[in-house]
């Protein structure tokens, strides 16, 4: 059976179509058939159904300014028209950029919009130092009130390395 | 390792072992991960990709868990070998159809491999043979842990690990089990499957992943939120339904026999018989016979082969398998001839 589409090559890939009720059957080549179905996916690809659902929520007026207006990702440079388009991010400061639109999302999409599974090893050190932080600046606090000058002194070059480790992990 | 080595080499999932490995095929987990302060792939500039790449590949060769691993520029890949490596489930078609500034990376055992610069700079999958998901994670998990020592990976407190897509955010996990159900599909209670599955915050997909049809009553179903939920609660819920399903099914498989018996034994040993005498068969009618023996073995009809032989075959039929063993491009209709000759010479020749 020779293709539908080119009429030349063997036909190999057969296909249903449903539209309308009404039921079409193909006989394609592989080379239309992966014509075919890059033309579909485009048609009906999950960035096309993300972006369908957005537009479900440009709820408060505010927002839409806000999107009107352009706001720019200070990063990568998208705008959330951009994300509507493409259903993808730019960057990770996107997540801050459009804070408030993406918890919608993901309130849409997930049910939540708080994380509760695991934390990346970094995350968790950092987590630890940033309560060391808070530990030790109690801590200086009180020295100074006591008048324990040199303590007072390793406490602070202490809390620098932390606030300097810190800066640099980012 | 090279690439090469993959090719006579049984990947750990196609063992036909772990449990319930009559009705589960495999179990996949996969994370998504980025790396802090770079752009992710669909936005970033060629330099800042090859970047992206050079930082995870040094993270990766840090990490004992991939000391022996292939590590594999896509774009030089041949177009054959991209399609062998989707057809080992190791990388996905979007990964091959734009392979500019992508790379892969596969550990000895071809049991974890990671895709590099694909949608997000990572994606770590671990894939086992069988109904595995809490061990499946446990690895993934491991490794996760290990390479957040050399990398930055970009997460906040609220959104937890930030991803391309906002389909993938908070745990950026998904966890798919592939399942072989023909008696639910005979019997027509797939349907209902279907139904319930979406209710319970999961998807169905077929043989191929996303958008690809139900070839051979082989389905796959994974979760579908990332988000607001431990990784734990993912899975479990995923174990939880997947079980009633394996259940379900073996029930449906033991009420057929008693009370279809010839039916079903005509069925399963015509597909057999095709199968072993066919001398041009397409890969969709190797797939839907191969479904059928795959049940005639489970219910103890078909004696002289194993699962692991029908998985190996399942895979070696294949258009870019084929072609590999053969050792040079064959048309489709060569293909057709080609299979034909394998599934003689595997099923009937031992």
């Amino acid at each position: 059976m020779k293709c539908d589409i080119c009429g030349v090559r063997e036909a190999t890939v057969h296909l249903t179509e449903v539209i309308n009720d009404k039921v079409t059957k193909l006989h394609l080549c592989e080379e239309c058939a992966r014509k075919k179905s890059e033309e579909m996916q485009s048609h009906f690809g999950l960035t096309d159904l993300l972006a369908g659902l957005m537009d479900l929520w440009p709820s408060m007026a505010e927002d839409r300014v806000r999107r009107e207006a352009g706001v720019k990702c200070p990063v990568c440079g998208m705008t959330y028209q951009d994300f509507q388009k493409t259903g993808r991010l730019g960057c990770g400061q996107c997540y801050e950029t459009f804070a408030k639109e993406l918890g919608a999302l993901l309130r849409k999409i997930h049910g939540s919009d708080r994380h509760a599974g695991k934390m990346p090893f970094k995350g968790k050190e950092a987590l630890k130092e940033q309560k060391d932080l808070q530990r030790l600046k109690t801590e200086l606090n009180e020295l100074i009130r006591a008048e324990e000058f040199e303590k007072a002194a390793l406490v602070r070059d202490r809390i620098k390395d932390i606030e300097e480790k810190l800066k640099e992990q980012g | 390792m090279k690439l090469n080595d993959l090719v006579y080499r049984k990947s750990e999932w196609l063992k036909g072992e772990g449990p319930k490995s009559n009705i589960a095929i495999s179990t996949r987990v996969r994370v998504a991960r980025n790396v802090k302060g770079h752009i992710y792939f669909n936005r970033a500039g060629d330099r800042q990709r090859e970047e992206t790449l050079d930082t995870v590949v040094s993270a990766l060769k840090k990490s004992g868990f991939f000391k022996n691993a292939l590590f594999l520029r896509v774009k030089d890949v041949s177009e054959l070998d991209r399609t062998f490596l989707v057809e080992r489930h190791l990388m996905s078609r979007e990964h091959m159809r734009q392979f500019e500034h992508k790379a892969l990376v596969v550990d000895e055992s071809e049991i974890v491999s990671v895709m590099l610069n694909e949608e997000d700079h990572i994606r770590l999958q671990v894939i086992q043979s069988g109904f595995n998901i809490t061990e499946t994670w446990r690895i993934v998990d491991d490794i996760d842990t290990d390479l957040g020592r050399y990398l930055s990976f970009d997460y906040s407190g609220r959104f937890g690990y930030l991803t391309s897509c906002p389909t993938n955010t908070g745990t950026g996990l998904r966890a798919s089990v592939m399942l072989h159900l023909p008696a639910l599909a005979m019997t027509g209670q797939i349907d209902n499957v279907f139904d319930a599955i979406s209710k319970l915050g999961l998807t169905m997909r077929g043989f191929y992943g996303e958008g690809t049809e139900a070839l051979g009553d082989f389905f796959q179903i994974s979760n579908q939120f990332t988000l607001g939920h431990s990784e734990m609660d993912i899975l479990y819920n995923l174990e939880r339904v997947i079980n009633k399903i394996v259940l379900r099914e073996e029930a449906t498989r033991e009420d057929l026999l008693k009370r279809k018996r010839e039916e079903i034994s005509d069925r399963i040993f015509r597909s057999y018989g095709t199968l072993k005498s066919a001398r041009i068969i397409t890969s969709d009618e190797t797939i839907k016979l191969l479904s059928s023996i795959r049940l005639g073995v489970d219910l103890g009809l078909i004696k002289d082969i194993n699962m692991a032989r029908i998985s190996e075959v399942l895979l070696f039929t294949q258009p870019a398998h084929l072609q590999k063993i053969n050792n040079k491009e064959l048309s489709p209709y060569e293909r057709d001839i080609k299979r034909a000759d394998l599934l003689r010479q595997k099923l009937v020749g031992d």
